[in-house]
């Protein structure tokens, strides 16, 4: 839990979002902790989405976002890239045009540090080793997983200091999704990345995070340590199905 | 066989010139899905620019330069002042847009240059031709500063960061900008790079056809079929596809249709590209996993 004196990583206080006259979500509070991994859960059209589109100023806002303590609402999109939060977004955002290398290069887009990057490259072939086979190939053509992969690595190649993750098991086969996850532990423990997942598999998510909270229609009706949360006989009904 | 030989040269040297347009022209369609209808304008106004400075007394080359800035200007603010607001709005709002900028431009240059044909010089001196007759030296010297262009434009985009940046905000501007770039800055810079291609384009042609208010008219159309014909969504084939409709234009004009008749093979090109072949010779059909 966040202290007084340490604000938080990321910090919403009454967070409201729309697309155009449709309100989506009706004052969310929430918290995402340096280095910890916090899940959204939820039903489709909760706003899980909505909530990261919010974050990156992709949407109209009201109420407050902070981010280490400095207010990023009503900020440009690539503004807040900038600041050091990399999305990867609803259906993987590849630049289906480009090539894997390319794809890569635009992930440290924003990085002037080329030591730095050289450096991100090869860790992110340690995670990922298809993609070092792939650099050439045109991104478009790579399988979903593998798009999944290459929009993770793009992501962390900004060097983060907050990921936020749309459903990144989203059309995918379970044996891939469980690769993911696996790495994606990995990558929570040595990047040290704040990350907020979204994700509508709540089992999975719940299992990779330390604190969770419940949408529902675009309020938060949940929140806790995700243990807690895995423990709750309402949500194991409804979103754990066991 | 000389005068075959003499029509291919001079459709080389035309066609850099087609091939210069198409490219600019590609570039816009990659960022708006749209062919900007006022590209051939916007290079006649820019001729009219290096033609006031040239007989202001500036040396050929400094207006050659200012004129490639000041266009590249002129672009970036229309992108921003006149594109940038349409950027959710319907297909024919951005057509609009073109078709009043190509109006504008033209009845501009009418009102501040009149109508009537005007001479603009070639840097490239008017001496005998070269070669045994077969290449004049404006001809060789506007391929070569066409092909100049060109390249740079390729290795601008191929190799550099800010080259990939704006090809990333052309095709996918919502990713463009969660990696960080300012997506707006990327279009605008993208319709300065065309303005000043296409004044390049402009003061290389000037010097054969005459400067007029209507100059460019030809040249779209032609450079529209090239860009067709290679493949709209290819700026490599627009290239190439502008070398060969300047090529196709100059032997079917010289041995075929005749002169007068020229212009229709710009219209017969694109009929038939767009019956046979889409996509166009080089035009690669994006494949999308999911």
């Amino acid at each position: 839990m966040p202290t007084p004196d340490a604000p938080a990583l990321l910090e919403a206080v009454g967070l409201h979002g729309a697309y155009g006259e449709s309100k989506v979500l009706h004052g969310l509070d929430f918290v995402v902790d340096q280095g910890g991994v916090t899940a959204l859960l939820g039903a489709n059209g909760a706003g899980k989405t909505t909530t990261l589109r919010a974050i990156c100023g992709m949407i109209r806002t009201a109420g407050e976002i902070r981010f280490n303590g400095a207010r990023i609402d009503g900020r440009a999109t690539d503004a807040i890239a900038r600041l050091g939060i990399a999305h990867v977004p609803d259906g993987r955002g590849t630049f289906m045009e480009l090539t894997v290398a390319e794809n890569l290069r635009l992930g440290a887009y924003a990085r002037r540090d080329k030591a730095g990057v050289a450096a991100d490259f090869a860790r992110m072939f340690g995670y990922f080793p298809t993609l070092r086979e792939r650099l050439r190939q045109q991104a478009g053509t790579l399988s979903g997983g593998e798009q999944q992969m290459l929009a993770i690595a793009r992501a962390l190649l900004l060097h983060p200091k907050l990921l936020l993750l749309d459903e990144p098991s989203f059309g995918l086969a379970p044996r891939i999704v469980r690769d993911i996850f696996t790495i994606m532990q990995r990558i929570v423990q040595e990047e040290g990345v704040g990350v907020l997942v979204v994700e509508q598999n709540a089992s999975l998510a719940l299992a990779i995070a330390d604190r969770a909270y419940l949408l529902e229609t675009g309020r938060i009706v949940m929140a806790g340590p995700a243990a807690d949360i895995r423990r709750d006989e309402a949500v194991r009904r409804s979103y754990l199905g066991y | 066989m000389n005068g075959l030989l003499h029509q291919l040269v001079s459709g080389i040297a035309s066609g850099g010139i087609y091939a210069s347009v198409a490219l600019a022209l590609v570039m816009i369609y990659q960022a708006t899905h749209h062919v900007n209808f006022a590209q051939g304008e916007m290079a006649m106004f820019s001729t009219y620019i290096a033609l006031t400075l040239i007989e202001a007394g500036v040396p050929y080359w400094g207006a050659f330069v200012i004129t490639v800035a000041v266009s590249f200007v002129i672009g970036a603010a229309i992108q921003r002042v006149l594109m940038n607001p349409m950027a959710n709005a319907p297909v024919l709002a951005s057509v609009g847009i073109f078709i009043g900028l190509l109006l504008m431009f033209n009845s501009v240059a009418g009102w501040l240059f009149t109508y009537t044909l005007k001479p603009f010089p070639s840097p490239f001196g008017e001496g005998p031709p070269l070669f045994g007759g077969f290449v004049s030296r404006h001809e060789l010297g506007s391929t070569i500063v066409t092909l100049i262009v060109l390249l740079t434009v390729w290795a601008f985009f191929r190799f550099t960061r800010l080259g990939l940046a704006m090809r990333a905000a052309a095709f996918n501007p919502v990713s463009s900008r969660l990696v960080g770039i300012p997506v707006g800055s990327m279009l605008a810079l993208g319709w300065g790079l065309a303005a000043a291609i296409g004044a390049v384009a402009g003061m290389m042609i000037a010097p054969v056809v005459f400067l007029d208010p209507n100059m460019m008219s030809g040249v779209l159309l032609y450079a529209f079929a090239g860009a067709l014909l290679g493949g709209i969504t290819n700026p490599l084939g627009a290239v190439v596809g502008g070398f060969m409709v300047g090529v196709i234009e100059n032997i079917g004009g010289a041995y075929i249709v005749g002169t007068e008749l020229k212009l229709t093979l710009a219209l017969v090109i694109i009929v038939v590209v767009l019956v046979v072949r889409p996509a166009g010779l080089f035009g690669k059909t994006v494949v999308n996993r999911v």
